[in-house]
């Protein structure tokens, strides 16, 4: 899968885009936060509150409950302040 | 239509190749959003520049869908979004929403859902700079509230 950053969760992580295979036993978006969670540092760091990141699954937003797969783009971000 | 561009654009020109031997269309209302030098009332801190960042491919997808959801509402014919990214100083553009329909009530009110929309759902971050340094903008409850009206 493809995992994607943006903005603050960017910086934080020092990741802007990565592609790996789908982590054993995430099945959904809320699993995979607490995999990222789980790896620690900058990561760990960055998805500390989860009230404040927003997520896409191939650029439809999702949210906790949305199953992934592999070969899917996650995205992470901050809520939106375009406009 | 929509546009992301990081080039800057000029309202009129848009508007009048929007609208050019269209004659059907009895109004036009556009919205021009633009970079201003402070953050808020209370803030004195001076924006010297903003950074727009954005995610290729689902800006493009969500502001086609937010034309779309427009289009559904309201009778339009013809609806232009052009958001730019990257450096931008105070007084620069940064947005343009251009609604043309037969009759006012449609081009205003759609004008004002798609700005409001494409606030809380197009995928863009602002990062100000200012004397004290950088920093992500955080989104505001006014936007949300702006754009419930609409559900």
């Amino acid at each position: 899968m493809k995992i994607l950053y943006f903005a603050w969760l960017r910086e934080r992580t020092g990741c802007a885009e990565e592609e790996l295979p789908l982590p054993e036993g995430v099945k959904t978006v809320g699993q995979l936060v607490d995999w990222q969670i789980g790896r620690g540092g900058g990561f760990a760091q960055a998805f500390a509150d989860r009230a404040t990141i927003r997520v896409a699954v191939n650029m439809d937003y999702a949210d906790a409950d949305t199953p992934l797969a592999d070969g899917d783009e996650v995205a992470f971000f901050p809520p939106v302040t375009g406009g | 239509m929509i546009r992301v561009q990081a080039e800057d654009f000029d309202p009129g020109r848009e508007q009048a190749a929007l609208v050019a031997g269209k004659t059907g269309i009895g109004g036009v209302v556009s919205f021009v959003g633009m970079v201003r030098d402070f953050l808020s009332r209370e803030d004195e801190a001076v924006v010297e520049a903003m950074t727009l960042e954005h995610y290729p491919g689902m800006t493009e997808r969500q502001l086609q869908e937010i034309e779309a959801e427009a289009r559904r509402r309201w009778p339009l014919d013809e609806v232009l979004i052009i958001h730019r990214y990257g450096r931008l100083e105070p007084g620069d553009n940064i947005v343009l929403v251009i609604c043309a329909s037969a009759h006012r009530d449609a081009a205003f009110d759609a004008c004002r859902f798609l700005i409001d929309w494409l606030k809380t759902r197009a995928p863009f971050w602002k990062c100000e700079e200012t004397g004290q340094g950088r920093r992500w903008v955080e989104a505001r409850d006014e936007d949300e509230k702006a754009a419930d009206r609409w559900r």
